[in-house]
């Protein structure tokens, strides 16, 4: 028995190299199509959708009113968004912003990260001032605490204080209108 | 395929601009005074990884953020933080992608395993196939093979 | 119009492997000699061709001709030639013609040296060859060509990134290639074996120094690319299990292990259809780096500018050779005949131990190098595998290799006399003993201080040992002296060349465990004319310096190392093309450890620099360890059986009937 047994091992053995690379080559192919869908290996999925949002007590920006704090982020839905003077790819998204608050669609809060509190103020003096409250938020505690990567990034949170969606990078017409206007909706 | 790729490769490099500063990693005026507090953040800060760079630690990297969750490190380890406390804080915040040390949990225990499994399939295949009754030589060397043996004496 | 020369010889290239990957197939069925040897001429067609492609690349890099979009990328008027050389396999389009191209040399090598071989291997192989030639070629000419042009020509180029301008990344990429590439004869020679259903001692025989010369190159060439990380990086480390060094560490692993599996199919006969597996593994690995690093579904630190539709385009490259190939070896090894039957205390059973522990540390870093991917793909989420699971898991499986290391050599072949090997390594194991007493008795008596003594307990094992074998062999302090140079003078070329490349690994494990338990750090804010203590050196602040010079401008430190009398000048430099910002560490060595100084930022508002001073001790035997692993592979080579192989088909009538059927 031993003796058939290994020797039909024998002959079968040889077929898991060709297994194994066969899945290796899917794993492959898959990665390949996430990375044409927008999904390089860098991308970082977040992990805080649908839990609280951590608590954070941010400064105003110089003569703009008061700071910002968790308090504030939990009284109905909105957005907070992650941004600064140096962010060029915030340009892309900031016409879209100012265009929610002409509308008032929603409020929109902004965290001034990583950020000269002037050169903030000077920016949205320039390019116009699409935020409710806005806290600054020069050494990272917010931006740590909220697992943001980069700039722009953009947390959808509810009334309870709990983060609903998160889109990284800028809200483009096509994000605006597939990925947060249902939601928005959804929710009124 | 190629084109949306160019349009797209831009685009992830304008919002990671942020993250080269003209530095090095670790400066001295983030160091903590006492020394042992300021080994274990250095310790920490090599288990996490810097979330922006290609594949470095916070304590490599010469990224703002990573330069970020450093101070954060040594802020809390000022507060009296334990060393898992602030990486599991970290890892709330970044998901186990943070981890330069991947959990020893169900979903990676293939990962922690199988290099051993490996080793053991290989021994007992060693053990198994090879002498299964063969302590000593068992067939005597035939003509083909003595005459191989000879030319590579030969040599 | 030379860049059409080489586009055009490269198309033509691509003709010829078609033919060569074909007509000896068919020659093959038909059993006819004239197609077989068809494959020759091709096989010498396809050097030519390319060659004169790749000479037409670097003309146009040369000449600085930026209507050729790559030159513009990668190069700039103002590089010194060198650098506009090494700028051609300095980015992906060119590095890949530099790889088909040392392909072909391979190819060549088959036709030039491969007389004794009998015509239907020969043949096989070329048409494999051909086709992987074939493979590649088409994703130059689709998705990569280096020759296409740019309108209207720029005045200048972009430059080449600082960091690559550097003798030792200018030779590391070829190396590395000739290593990878070089695997291909092994691959292609076990295609041929599957595809004639024969494998034997005199195939074994063939293929072995060819691995051996991809092993050495290989080695040198992952050497050296650690040497520039440690010097050129600025971070005082050599090695980050990276995906991309690990791609190259892979082949590697599985390289040493065929060269230990080819000797026991060569003396006994057996592990055939090991070897063939083995010998596909290591090219595919090979494969699977070069997609890692040119297809971005990893992020490295040194990976190629990436493009999925390349990704892609490789990925099918893969799924045809890999799948293929091991489509073919599921098919045919079974029916190889098994011979053989080991004692488990032999030679050749401890050769078989060898590879199980190669093979179960390759895959080790294998599984850590594309878990990540693996779990991001079924759902498991985005985790990362870093330096410390490796470090945790490769480490305790390496060690017992090493351990082995210092036994393997006293067993004879067939079977081996316990008593035998106690009575050869008894001495060997009592001065491994004293000599970790006598390390651990002088250190602090800390936990990395024992790991520290252990790492080179475990070399002064692997050294004595062969140290004692050695001695054995020339039966030295037994005869007189005039008859154990006789001896040493007889010894075969590869006896030494194990040996060598045996203690090269020895003095790099004192290279690694050394430096990692007791490298030293320190990172201050220094003003000139302050002074700092590292591992007892005293290094003075003296000044800084600003430079100009035609493509960068230098902020210099100069720091005195009392001690030595030296002047150490670490450098924080900005180059103009293209704009970048690079260290250049100050190393001082000397011989067994290193002072390595960097500067960083500065002058803050108290006009202090930011200075990281360390002390790695044992550095340079990673260094001193490649150097002579690699000589071990040369000596290896240069044994007269190796040598033997050409002249054979006029000596001997019998071996061309050997492989034939």
């Amino acid at each position: 028995m031993n003796e058939k047994n290994s020797s039909y091992w024998y002959k079968r053995w040889t077929l898991i190299p060709l297994i194994f690379v066969l899945v290796l080559i899917g794993v492959f192919a898959k990665r390949l199509v996430d990375i044409d869908n927008n999904k390089p290996a860098s991308y970082i999925p977040t992990v805080l959708l649908n839990t609280l949002i951590p608590e954070i007590n941010l400064d105003p920006l110089p003569n703009r009113g008061k700071g910002l704090n968790s308090e504030h982020l939990r009284k109905k839905l909105i957005l907070l968004n992650f941004w600064g003077s140096w962010c060029g790819a915030c340009l892309i998204e900031h016409e879209l912003l100012m265009e929610i608050k002409r509308k008032n669609i929603i409020p929109i809060h902004g965290i001034a990260w990583r950020d000269k509190p002037n050169e903030s103020i000077n920016w949205l003096k320039k390019y116009g001032d699409p935020y409710s409250l806005v806290g600054q938020d020069p050494e990272s505690k917010a931006a740590i605490a909220f697992g943001v990567t980069g700039a722009p990034e953009t947390f959808m949170i509810n009334e309870n204080g709990i983060i609903i969606y998160k889109h990284t990078g800028p809200i483009t017409e096509k994000v605006w209108l597939n990925d947060f206007l249902p939601l928005i909706r959804e929710y009124k | 395929m190629a084109s949306l790729t160019k349009l797209l490769t831009p685009l992830f490099f304008i919002f990671f601009v942020i993250s080269h500063k003209d530095a090095l990693s670790v400066e001295p005026e983030e160091m903590l005074k006492d020394p042992q507090l300021e080994e274990r953040a250095r310790k920490i800060s090599k288990l996490l990884r810097c979330v922006v760079c290609q594949n470095e630690s916070i304590d490599d990297s010469s990224a703002v953020i990573a330069s970020d969750m450093r101070k954060m490190v040594r802020r809390k380890l000022i507060e009296g933080q334990s060393d898992n406390q602030i990486i599991s804080y970290m890892k709330q915040r970044y998901g186990d992608f943070v981890l330069l040390k991947p959990q020893f949990s169900l979903n990676n225990l293939f990962l922690w395993f199988s290099p051993f499994l490996i080793l053991i399939i290989g021994i007992g295949i060693f053990f198994k196939n090879k002498f299964v009754d063969n302590f000593e030589i068992s067939k005597p060397l035939s003509e083909d093979e003595l005459v191989k043996l000879e030319k590579i004496n030969e040599k | 119009m030379i860049p059409e020369i080489g586009f055009f010889t490269l198309s033509l290239s691509l003709g010829v492997a078609l033919i060569q990957s074909v007509m000896p197939l068919i020659g093959l069925k038909k059993n006819n000699l004239t197609l077989m040897s068809l494959a020759d001429n091709a096989a010498i067609m396809q050097v030519l061709l390319l060659s004169i492609s790749f000479a037409t690349l670097i003309h146009s890099f040369i000449s600085s001709d930026f209507s050729v979009i790559n030159v513009y990328q990668n190069s700039h008027t103002t590089k010194p030639l060198i650098y506009k050389i090494t700028g051609v396999w300095g980015n992906h389009e060119g590095s890949l013609l530099l790889w088909v191209l040392i392909l072909a040399i391979f190819g060549g090598a088959v036709v030039l040296f491969g007389n004794n071989l009998s015509k239907r291997i020969k043949a096989a192989a070329l048409s494999v060859q051909g086709m992987i030639g074939l493979g590649f070629i088409a994703f130059i000419i689709f998705t990569s060509n280096p020759f296409e042009r740019l309108n209207p020509v720029p005045l200048d180029g972009k430059g080449l990134n600082p960091l690559l301008q550097d003798p030792g990344l200018a030779i590391h990429p070829p190396m590395l290639y000739l290593g990878y590439v070089g695997f291909s004869m092994a691959f292609s020679f076990a295609i041929a074996a599957l595809i004639e259903g024969k494998v034997d001692s005199l195939w074994a025989r063939w293929v072995r120094p060819w691995t051996l010369a991809a092993w050495t190159f290989l080695t040198v060439g992952i050497g050296l690319g650690s040497w520039w990380a440690y010097y050129e990086l600025g971070w005082g480390g050599w090695w980050y299990w990276d995906p991309v060094e690990n791609a190259s560490f892979i082949p590697w692993l599985t390289g040493t292990a065929l060269i230990h599996s080819l000797v026991v199919l060569e003396k006994r006969d057996s592990l055939k259809s090991w070897t063939i597996l083995l010998a596909i593994v290591t090219f595919s690995l090979s494969l699977l780096g070069t997609f890692l690093v040119r297809s971005g579904v990893l992020t490295s630190v040194h990976a190629f500018a990436s493009d999925p539709s390349r990704g892609i385009f490789i990925l099918i490259l893969l799924l045809i050779t890999v799948g293929g190939s091991l489509t073919l070896y599921a098919i045919k090894a079974p029916k190889l005949d098994q011979s053989g039957v080991f004692s488990p205390i032999s030679r050749e059973s401890s050769l078989l131990i060898n590879n199980i522990f190669l093979a179960t540390s390759a895959s080790t870093v294998l599984i850590g190098t594309l878990y990540p991917l693996v779990a991001e793909s079924i759902g498991i989420g985005k985790i990362s595998v870093g330096p410390p699971y490796f470090n945790m898991v490769f480490i305790p499986i390496f060690i017992p290799l090493i351990i082995l290391m210092g036994i393997g050599p006293y067993l004879p072949w067939r079977k081996a006399k316990i008593i035998n090997i106690y009575l050869n390594l008894k001495v060997v194991v009592l001065l491994t003993i004293i000599s970790f007493v006598l390390f651990f008795s002088f250190s602090n008596y800390k936990l990395n201080d024992l790991a520290g003594c252990a790492g080179i307990t475990l070399s002064a094992w692997v050294i004595f040992s062969i140290s004692n074998d050695f001695i054995n062999k020339i039966k030295l302090f037994k005869n007189p002296i005039q008859d154990c140079l006789n001896r040493a003078r007889n010894l075969r070329r590869s006896a030494y060349g194990m040996m060598f490349a045996h203690i090269g690994v020895g003095l790099l494990i004192i290279g690694i465990s050394g430096s990692s338990a007791w490298k030293q750090e320190l990172i201050v804010s220094l003003k000139p004319g302050e002074e700092i203590r590292i591992a007892g050196n005293r290094i003075i602040f003296k000044e800084i310096n600003f430079l100009n010079a035609s493509n960068y401008q230098s902020l210099m430190g100069e720091f005195y190392l009392v001690e030595k009398q030296v002047l150490m000048k670490p450098e924080r430099r900005i180059y103009n093309q293209p704009e970048q910002l690079t260290t250049e560490a100050a190393i001082h060595s000397n011989l067994w450890s290193d002072i390595y100084l960097v500067i960083g930022d500065g002058p803050n508002n108290e006009g202090a620099y930011t200075v990281r001073a360390f002390f790695e001790p044992f550095i340079p035997f990673l260094w001193y360890g490649v150097l002579i692993m690699g000589t071990g592979g040369i000596l290896s080579l240069t044994d007269r059986s190796v040598k033997v192989t050409p002249k054979r088909s006029r000596n001997n009538k019998a071996v061309p009937k050997a492989g034939s059927i």
